[in-house]
């Protein structure tokens, strides 16, 4: 998989390499610079001790001859301890000095310095060359000046800059470098300052977000935020749907239910009295499968976003089956509770723990033959056991895994009316608290038994 | 000084071996055979046997396995001997510091740092090749019969007078050095000429008082020991002190003016090659200060800052380019021209 870019990465990675181009630019400016200003300050010397040399040269009885002046090659090793070495040439011809230095750039101008660097000797050496006319004879003569000195004290102060300057260009480096981690971190705090904002929240907390945002990320929040109200306005009408569906469709049949007993008192004729069974049977029917319908959209609902309330199921047990106690009596059928002293705390969505058992024990009753016992049953180790056996016809020969899937109903229950939802509620609501619902055979004779096991959050 | 397990002895061959093809000219050659030899250093050295002989058996004390083969010759025979025949030597070791720079700036030189040249101030060491390892002023030597203790004049101004007022006391007795044979008189003469005017006077001076010009300091001692001469000028300071030690009827007058003082140096030729044992000598000869038995038996006084610090009249010759000027041919011919007009002027 792909790892998400990060936006701080990139960010730090962008300025870190900015930073590595300006420190080469630096290093190598520098070098350049300074290497330029030494190369200039050897020539400057060489041309000054050229000079030197070339205003003692004088004629005597039409010779040209030279007075060498001591301060004339002294003064190059002042400032290094290179070699020097020196030639005077007139009309072409070594008048001292050594006579194997090469002088490749001849100057053509009189005093004016030309330079170039040669290898003699075994060494690189930069040499100058002054061009001087001597009045010794009706012609003149051309005399040529060359100095030239050996560049390892150049070298040394080039390497010496270098190395400094690629010392000051690390360290630059290095202090961009972490400027730039905090530059990158600093200009992302809003972000992840909303970001934390808005994942602190609860699931079903839809305010609108009103941290303060940068003028960059406000388009995206306006646009969360009007999502956000959307979809709240949108919850709330299907919640206020199944609450009215609940409410409009329970509450006419409940009517209709006591007319039709109250009409069957009335009757005397068995077929009446039949007819009006059947219509009593068909309306509990549609008010059941009304309920599990609704049941099931509610649960769809509010596992979205699952309420995690601290509760006591064994309260909850208790309620439940006294609700369904009255319809369990009528079968003579015992709602048998092995439940553990004491409260059996738990965290989780009570109104859909509510619905998941009220639909198995429904189930129980409706497919358990009259005066049996249904159980239901606590055990807690590492997550919680909640199971209900009952003593009817079981699964048959059923496939447990299809058994939870929505409208499927057993093989052996043609006799019974059911929309085949009840296990499908209690297998979401298990899935929704993280757990899973198992169905079984009856260990302890006929029947079925269906648990829900629920982890500890 | 003669360590006796170490065997000495002198080449009976001197003559045939300098006889042969190579030109410069040997004094003397000396071999100081190591008790187990391993390796032979060969030196060319201006200096006298009794005054490096000390050094070698110390030298040899300490690294026992090289043996020492010693030859000597003058200033200048050393140059030829190393820029013209290339002759083979693993070590230089000269007074003229003029054609020792030269030697190291024309590229005959090896480069080497010595283990303690950070003890070493930096006017010793040029180049990492050219090695100070002792510093010797030139002095002026003087009669006891013609100058009572303290009575000879101090500065070059006072000499000069001295000479013009009594010319007929110092005619003829008066030595220097004969600057066109010595490679060591040139040296100090063309400093002087540098550092002041005095020097062309002092010649003038000397020239018409009928000096006599010598090749060697330690004649010029001898005779000044004996009377025969009165004084003599630029004599090297080492030597006069050693002869002090064993010869009375002279004194040594530095003068206050100002005093030359010269560095004699090694270096490695660049055609060495037991270079490490040379290396091992030029640590043990840089380090010459830290072993006065050794100063005092050769009578060479060491690198040493603070010595001249006390005395500022005590001007050390700098090493660098400066020094090749008087060995231009141009430069040299008229220096001596402009002498030989000074002094030698009776000579018809």
């Amino acid at each position: 998989m792909r790892q998400p870019t990060s936006i701080r990465k990139r960010l730090f990675y962008q300025l870190a390499a900015v930073a590595a181009v300006l420190s080469l630019a630096f290093v190598l400016v520098v070098r350049g610079v300074a290497s330029q200003a030494a190369e200039g300050t050897q020539d400057d010397i060489l041309a000054a001790s050229a000079t030197a040399i070339a205003d003692s040269l004088s004629s005597e009885q039409g010779e040209v001859t030279l007075e060498l002046p001591y301060s004339a090659l002294s003064m190059l090793g002042t400032i290094n301890e290179d070699r020097v070495f020196y030639r005077v040439t007139v009309n072409n011809e070594t008048l001292t000095g050594y006579a194997d230095l090469p002088v490749t750039n001849a100057p053509t101008r009189l005093d004016t310095p030309a330079f170039s660097t040669e290898i003699y000797r075994g060494d690189e050496v930069r040499l100058t060359s002054i061009l001087r006319r001597v009045s010794n004879s009706a012609t003149g003569s051309k005399v040529v000046v060359t100095v030239a000195q050996t560049r390892s004290g150049l070298a040394a102060i080039t390497q010496r800059i270098t190395v400094t300057a690629t010392g000051v260009g690390l360290l630059f480096f290095l202090l961009a470098t972490t400027l730039s981690l905090l530059a990158a971190t600093s200009a992302l705090r809003p972000l992840s300052r909303m970001t934390g904002a808005v994942t602190r929240r609860g699931p079903s907390d839809l305010r609108p977000v009103t941290e303060d945002t940068p003028a960059e990320l406000a388009p995206l929040v306006g646009a969360l935020n009007s999502f956000m109200a959307r979809l709240r306005s949108s919850l709330t009408r299907t919640e206020d749907l199944i609450t009215e569906a609940a409410h409009r469709v329970r509450t006419p049949l409940a009517t209709v239910r006591t007319q039709a007993e109250v009409t069957h008192r009335k009757l005397n004729k068995p077929e009446h009295k039949q007819a009006i069974r059947d219509m009593i049977r068909a309306i509990d029917e549609s008010s059941r499968s009304a309920g599990q319908i609704l049941d099931h959209a509610m649960v769809t609902f509010r596992a979205d976003s699952l309420a995690l309330d601290p509760l006591d199921l064994a309260a909850l047990i208790t309620e439940t089956c006294d609700r369904l106690a009255p319809t369990a009596d009528l079968k003579d059928i015992a709602l048998l509770r092995k439940l553990p002293d004491g409260p059996v705390p738990f965290k989780g969505d009570g109104i859909m723990l509510q619905a998941a058992l009220h639909n198995i024990l429904d189930n129980a009753i409706k497919y358990s033959p009259e005066d049996s016992d249904i159980t239901v049953r606590i055990e807690v180790n590492s997550a919680l056991h909640l199971s209900i056996t009952d003593q009817g016809r079981g699964f048959g020969d059923m496939d447990f895994e299809s058994l939870t899937t929505r409208y499927a109903r057993g093989a052996n229950v043609g006799d019974v009316v059911g929309s085949g939802l009840g296990l499908t509620i209690a297998d979401e609501v298990a899935r929704a608290h993280g757990g899973r619902l198992e169905l079984s055979h009856n260990k302890e004779g006929q029947g079925a038994c269906v648990s829900l096991i629920l982890p500890y959050v | 000084m003669r360590v006796a397990y170490f065997a000495l002895r002198l080449i009976t061959a001197l003559s045939m071996w300098a006889g042969a093809a190579s030109g410069f000219e040997i004094e003397d050659r000396q071999i100081y055979n190591a008790a187990s030899e391993s390796s032979v250093l060969r030196i060319i050295s201006t200096a006298d046997r009794a005054v490096f002989e000390p050094i070698i058996f110390a030298f040899q004390q300490a690294n026992p396995g090289i043996s020492v083969d010693y030859t000597i010759t003058g200033t200048t025979d050393l140059m030829k001997a190393i820029y013209e025949e290339n002759a083979a030597f693993d070590l230089a070791i000269s007074s003229a510091m003029d054609l020792q720079t030269k030697l190291a700036n024309d590229g005959f030189a090896r480069s080497y740092l010595p283990t303690n040249a950070a003890s070493l101030p930096d006017w010793a060491i040029w180049r990492d090749q050219l090695f100070a390892f002792t510093q010797e002023p030139a002095v002026m030597v003087v009669s006891d019969t013609y100058f009572s203790q303290g009575a000879a004049p101090q500065t070059r101004d006072a000499l000069i007078a001295l000479l013009r007022a009594n010319p007929e006391k110092f005619r003829g007795r008066i030595g220097t050095y004969d600057v066109r044979r010595s490679g060591f008189g040139y040296l100090m003469a063309t400093q002087d000429s540098r550092t002041s005017e005095t020097f062309w006077r002092l010649m003038e001076v000397m020239g018409r008082l009928d000096a006599q010009l010598y090749c060697c300091s330690g004649e010029m001692i001898a005779d000044v020991a004996s009377g025969k001469l009165a004084l003599a000028y630029n004599v090297l300071g080492s030597y006069a002190a050693s002869e002090l030690a064993t010869t009375d009827g002279f004194q040594i007058v530095e003068l206050t003016d100002f005093v030359n003082v010269m560095l004699r140096t090694v270096l490695i030729p660049s055609n060495a090659t037991n270079v490490d044992d040379a290396q091992a000598m030029v640590d043990f000869l840089t380090a010459l200060r830290t072993r006065p038995d050794l100063v005092a038996a050769s009578g060479l006084p060491p690198v040493d800052a603070t010595a001249l610090q006390d005395n500022p009249a005590l001007r050390p010759i700098r090493f660098g380019p400066g020094l090749l000027v008087f060995l231009d041919q141009l430069k040299e011919s008229k220096f001596l021209r402009s002498w030989e007009n000074s002094i030698v002027q009776e000579t018809p």
